[in-house]
């Protein structure tokens, strides 16, 4: 009983009091920061080096949506790409998470997410959500159950992850949908009743990945359903994921 | 016959490889494996001539690995090992799957991943074993789970509460890893990426096990600075995952000290990984021909103070945990799967050692830093799922003194070296010990010295089985422990 006790006093209290303020460590790689004007070397080789083909040119810009945020451009561009330490890189539209050169953190985040009036009005404070791994490599599903771990505690805002779809308010994808469980996923969404939303988790949800290319895919479901919010990452920090889902239910 | 004798990332020529019909190479393996020898892979690979199997028996007491292989046509048969070796159970059905090549005689000849076209591609074509008679019943679970888990099937044959049988099905995660190590056009970036993702909780373990394997091809020597950098983060990963698990189990027996305590615990481990590459899983560490990023000064005092300070508290609350009479009560002869049975099926890592079988690539098969610094294989006896989470908590410790070496021989000098194009018409396999156990990446390239062929294995396409071994006879309410106390990996199986 008193090596309990000391336990829980070593233990003390581990959650992160304010996770809107939060910051990551410097080397966390997170939104970037392109200024094209640095860049002297030949564009066609950075663009083949991107493994999920994530740069674009005219202007240089970078899509988070495909992005692995590997880092590999910003050795290459000798600094003209820049991955900041800021986390909060989640849109609910999917062109904006293409980044062009010039655009910085802040401009970015006074629009990204245009929070769901609707939602908020119908199921008030509480959000339920079931996720669903399709095709995953439990990098993504590792970092959502992190979220509701002694450190991030992402229940104390009333958001939860359910066991049923029944019981949930919308759908959390993971993995880039594989031929496999494509039947699993859209039944999956079919039993979650109306309103819902569709939140997509990491690269490979939103586009593939780095399993893009592969032919064991059926994306067909990502064309059939709106997606409200693209989480960024692989996988996205826990952080990435909370202020997303608090910034569309307009909870700061 | 003669076997061709190899070792862990030791290169053969494919002309070498010696070949036999397949009646042969199946009745050798079987003779090697019953002499002693360790069923590594057994896989195939279609070429312009024809598909070609490969077989690969370990001898873990020598550090040794035999090969030979057959050249064969689809749709031949031959009489399956199974019956005699069961650990071949899952390569003959994989064979079958790819290349129509039929094991005669298999006891359960189903789909492992996607089926047989015309046969059992579709889901609904996948014949479950079922049982019949009063209060027998059967229960399915998934492909999706109750929480935030990766998609499988579970189908529990019961009798009452009591399991008679699983069969667990799987196939969800196939994404088609293998195909897309092989893509064009050729790219070192792609491949490091491609291999981080085989497993995301295994990044280290796939990332590295893929690197030494493309450098054993391409004879890169890598410098001695950048092995130990990778066997540190290969052990952090290890301790990281390994206290995730505890407070898993922690949290299935209801002792919710343990479930926050070893989490959060946990969380201190991957930010240190993520201090010394920017991703909490190891991400961007493992490149080809060394690591990404340098242990410096100011990191390997984080990580020396990190291990300081863990050691203390996780034996702390490892204590509490096992003395806890509540919780020993739902650990203690739950999921036994014994020796016999472990070695039979060929389990692998600390699922395998719980058992009491003794093998580790960290001793049998060295690599990386490994080569030079002895480990000790540990084991436990029982079997069940206390020993398969007690094993986390002195595979723990194990690693802090692994970590303390690496750091204390950590020599000046660079991270990476160049990277030379692979040899051409060559045959590597490396083994790692990750933390679910032996990753082995099998990789052949072709006369041009392209990679033609990367055959991967998790641990988990050992030890699913395992599962279902242990949860016979139990109660279906125990199933849960029984499947954190693995932990098995659904894409490193899928693929």
């Amino acid at each position: 009983m008193l090596e309990l006790l000391r336990l829980r006093k070593r233990h003390g209290s581990q959650a992160i009091p304010d996770i809107v303020k939060a910051e990551l460590m410097e080397t966390h790689r997170g939104f970037p920061e392109i200024n094209e004007s640095r860049f002297s070397g030949n564009l066609d080789e950075l663009t083949a080096i991107c493994p999920t083909g994530a740069i674009g040119t005219r202007p240089l810009s970078i899509d988070m949506g495909k992005c692995i945020f590997c880092g590999e451009c910003e050795i290459q561009s000798a600094g003209a790409i820049r991955f900041t330490n800021r986390h909060k890189t989640a849109s609910t539209r999917r062109d904006d998470l293409v980044v062009p050169s010039g655009l910085a953190y802040e401009e970015f985040g006074a629009k990204a997410i245009e929070a769901a009036g609707g939602i908020r009005k119908i199921l008030g404070r509480s959000l339920k959500l079931r996720q669903v791994s399709a095709g995953g490599c439990n990098g993504c599903e590792m970092e959502l159950n992190a979220c509701s771990n002694v450190n991030f505690d992402m229940g104390r805002f009333g958001i939860d992850f359910v066991a049923s779809p029944r019981h949930a308010d919308g759908i959390v994808i993971t993995g880039p949908i594989t031929g496999n469980m494509a039947p699993a996923l859209s039944d999956a969404y079919k039993s979650v009743s109306d309103p819902k939303i569709v939140v997509a988790v990491g690269a490979c949800a939103i586009s593939g990945g780095v399993f893009a290319e592969s032919k064991h895919l059926n994306r067909t479901f990502v064309g059939e359903v709106q997606v409200d919010l693209f989480v960024p990452g692989c996988p996205p920090h826990p952080l990435t994921f909370i202020n997303a889902i608090l910034d569309f239910l307009k909870r700061r | 016959m003669k076997w061709l004798e190899t070792a862990n990332l030791r290169t053969v020529r494919l002309a070498e490889i010696p070949n036999w019909d397949l009646e042969e190479l199946a009745h050798q393996t079987v003779a090697r494996v019953n002499g002693g020898g360790r069923l590594l892979l057994f896989f195939g690979e279609e070429t312009r001539e024809g598909v070609f199997v490969y077989s690969l028996v370990a001898d873990d007491n020598q550090s040794k690995i035999f090969v030979a292989s057959s050249r064969v046509t689809r749709g031949m048969s031959y009489k399956s090992m199974t019956p005699d070796i069961p650990s071949a159970h899952l390569f003959e059905r994989e064979l079958f799957e790819e290349f129509g090549v039929e094991p005669k005689g298999h006891p359960w000849l189903k789909p492992v991943r996607y089926g047989i076209p015309g046969v059992n591609e579709r889901e609904d074509q996948y014949e479950f074993f079922s049982v019949k008679g009063d209060e027998a019943h059967e229960v399915g679970v998934g492909p999706i789970h109750a929480g935030v888990i990766e998609p499988g099937h579970f189908r529990f044959s019961c009798h009452g509460e009591k399991i008679y049988q699983l069969e667990i099905k799987l196939g969800f995660q196939h994404r088609g890893v293998q195909e897309l190590f092989i893509r064009e056009p050729f790219s070192t970036i792609y491949l490091e990426k491609l291999a981080e993702s085989v497993a995301g909780d295994t990044v280290i373990g796939h990332a590295g096990g893929f690197a030494r394997a493309f450098e054993s091809l391409s004879g890169t020597q890598v410098p001695e600075r950048a092995k130990v950098i990778r066997t540190i983060a290969l052990e952090l990963e290890r301790v990281a995952i390994h206290l995730g698990d505890l407070s898993a189990i922690s949290g299935d027996v209801a002792y919710l000290t343990g479930n926050s305590v070893f989490g959060a615990l946990r969380t201190k481990v991957i930010n240190t990984t993520m201090a010394i590459c920017g991703n909490r899983f190891g991400r961007g560490l493992m490149k080809l021909g060394g690591v990404g990023f340098d242990v410096t000064p100011v990191l390997r005092d984080k990580i020396t103070a990190l291990v300081d300070d863990l050691e203390e508290d996780v034996s702390l609350a490892a204590e509490v945990l096992f003395s806890s009479s509540s919780v020993l009560e739902r650990l203690e002869e739950t999921g036994v799967v014994t020796k016999e049975a472990a070695r039979d099926i060929g389990m692998v890592g600390p699922a395998a050692r719980a058992s009491g079988v003794a093998v580790d690539v960290r001793s049998d098969h060295p690599f990386d830093g490994f080569v030079l610094m002895p480990v000790h294989k540990l084991t436990l006896p029982g079997g069940d799922v206390f020993a398969r989470a007690y094993i986390r908590y002195i595979e723990i410790q194990q690693s802090f003194r692994l970590i303390r070496e690496q750091l204390a021989s950590l020599s000046p000098g660079g991270i990476r070296s160049e990277l030379k194009g692979p040899h051409p018409g060559i045959f590597v396999v490396s083994l790692t010990e990750g933390w679910r156990g032996e990753i082995a990446h099998a990789v052949i390239t072709d006369e041009a010295g392209k990679i033609r062929k990367v055959k991967v294995k998790d641990p988990s396409f050992n030890n699913w089985f395992g599962l279902s071994l242990a949860v016979r006879e139990e109660g279906i309410s125990d199933f849960p422990l029984c499947n954190k106390s693995f932990n098995l990996s659904y894409c490193g199986f899928d693929l």
